[in-house]
């Protein structure tokens, strides 16, 4: 087939009209998320003590922090989704959740807390949450990918660790419900790893099926 | 260079907005382009410029699948040579060069460059064969023989829809055989 005949058949397709990346990318998320929230229902639940501990202000931080991720991540990989696009310029807003978290790190050392910093970073929940992120992940991650096949990015790991970082944000805001640790350290080191990790699954899976 | 770009993205938004013949027009006049940056880029690697025709064609094909992802308030050439960019970098990897494609290969085209006659190019054409005969004849009857999406239902006693979804699929399926092969 010459290139004329090719440019033939492409402009008698042209009737087709393709939805935006950000809606196939809404839509894969909602079909995934009650996969993990089947999971969370299943081995988690909301932890006990969830209206008293509404009225610590570490506990709504978790949610900050989690969603401070979720949608910024959401955000630079739709802009990613573009053939053009460069990181320079949105890159900072994956850094909103790291600066909050510094934040509540800051305000927790003056507050004079009652565990020693050893115990509050340990905590008691860490393999847990080791666990029940990436698991939770699992689903959500295959929704972003999903959606972000839609797109045309130019750095395939990059934006599917983009999508390991939309998914590990919203595992992660479930997760914050049911864990009873919420030292900002205990966030910082635990909630991290196991971001990494589903970052680390996304950005491997991304760069083979991303390409377009 | 920049009316001509100014005109591709008038083009581009009249083809988003149902304009068939403005997106063929663009087509056509990408086409040079592209043919010369790929050349370019190719001669740069090292490369025979004879396989810049399946470039061009795989270029083309990702512009018509993925053009939902262009903003209509942008210009329209840096997201075309960023299309471009991927497919000879891609290209060039398949063939196991090292890659050192030059951002300039497609952004510069040099004035004057004669626009050269259409080639074929043995890649399309290869995976064409391995499509389901439906969208295999759909496509050679649309592509090759020139027929409309009427014409091309009546010889097939399809339905117009059915032509449609033949060809659609037909080409988002040879991309995905032109990508992964």
């Amino acid at each position: 087939m010459d290139t004329d005949q090719l440019i033939r058949s492409l402009a008698a397709d042209n009737a087709r009209r393709a939805p935006r990346v950000g809606a196939v990318l809404t839509m894969a998320l909602l079909v995934a998320a009650p996969l993990s929230i089947l999971i969370f229902a299943t081995f988690l639940g909301v932890r006990a003590d969830v209206m008293s501990a509404m009225r610590n202000p570490f506990f709504d931080m978790k949610f900050a922090v989690t969603l401070s991720l979720a949608i910024p991540a959401i955000i630079v990989s739709l802009h990613l989704s573009r053939p053009e696009a460069l990181l320079r310029g949105w890159g900072w807003l994956l850094l909103l959740p790291v600066g909050l978290l510094a934040v509540a790190i800051g305000s927790e050392a003056m507050l004079a807390p009652a565990m020693p910093m050893t115990m509050r970073l340990m905590g008691k929940n860490s393999r847990t949450c080791l666990m029940a992120i990436p698991a939770m992940s699992l689903p959500l991650l295959a929704g972003a990918l999903f959606g972000l096949r839609h797109g045309a990015p130019s750095n395939p790991a990059l934006a599917g660790a983009l999508a390991g970082l939309v998914s590990a944000g919203l595992a992660a805001t479930l997760y914050a419900s049911h864990c009873t640790d919420d030292s900002p350290l205990f966030v910082a080191t635990w909630y991290t790893l196991a971001t990494a990790v589903v970052t680390a699954i996304g950005a491997a899976v991304g760069s083979r099926v991303l390409r377009y | 260079m920049r009316g001509r770009e100014d005109e591709w993205t008038g083009l581009m938004r009249s083809a988003m907005a149902g304009d068939d013949a403005a997106y063929h027009r663009l087509l056509k006049a990408v086409t040079p382009v592209l043919r010369a940056a790929a050349r370019r880029g190719l001669a740069r690697a090292g490369q025979p410029p004879d396989q810049a025709e399946d470039i061009v064609q795989e270029i083309l094909l990702a512009v018509h699948l993925k053009r939902h992802t262009w903003d209509s308030e942008a210009p329209f050439a840096p997201w075309l040579f960023a299309i471009g960019r991927n497919k000879l970098i891609d290209a060039l990897r398949r063939r196991g060069k090292r890659v050192f494609v030059n951002i300039d290969d497609f952004a510069e085209t040099l004035p004057g460059e004669a626009p050269q006659e259409t080639a074929s190019a043995g890649e399309v054409a290869a995976q064409l064969g391995t499509l389901p005969q439906r969208q295999r004849d759909v496509l050679q009857s649309i592509a090759v023989e020139a027929a409309s999406i009427k014409d091309t239902a009546a010889k097939f006693s399809m339905s117009e829809g059915a032509v449609r979804v033949a060809l659609h699929r037909g080409l988002a399926a040879l991309t995905a055989k032109l990508r992964d092969h």
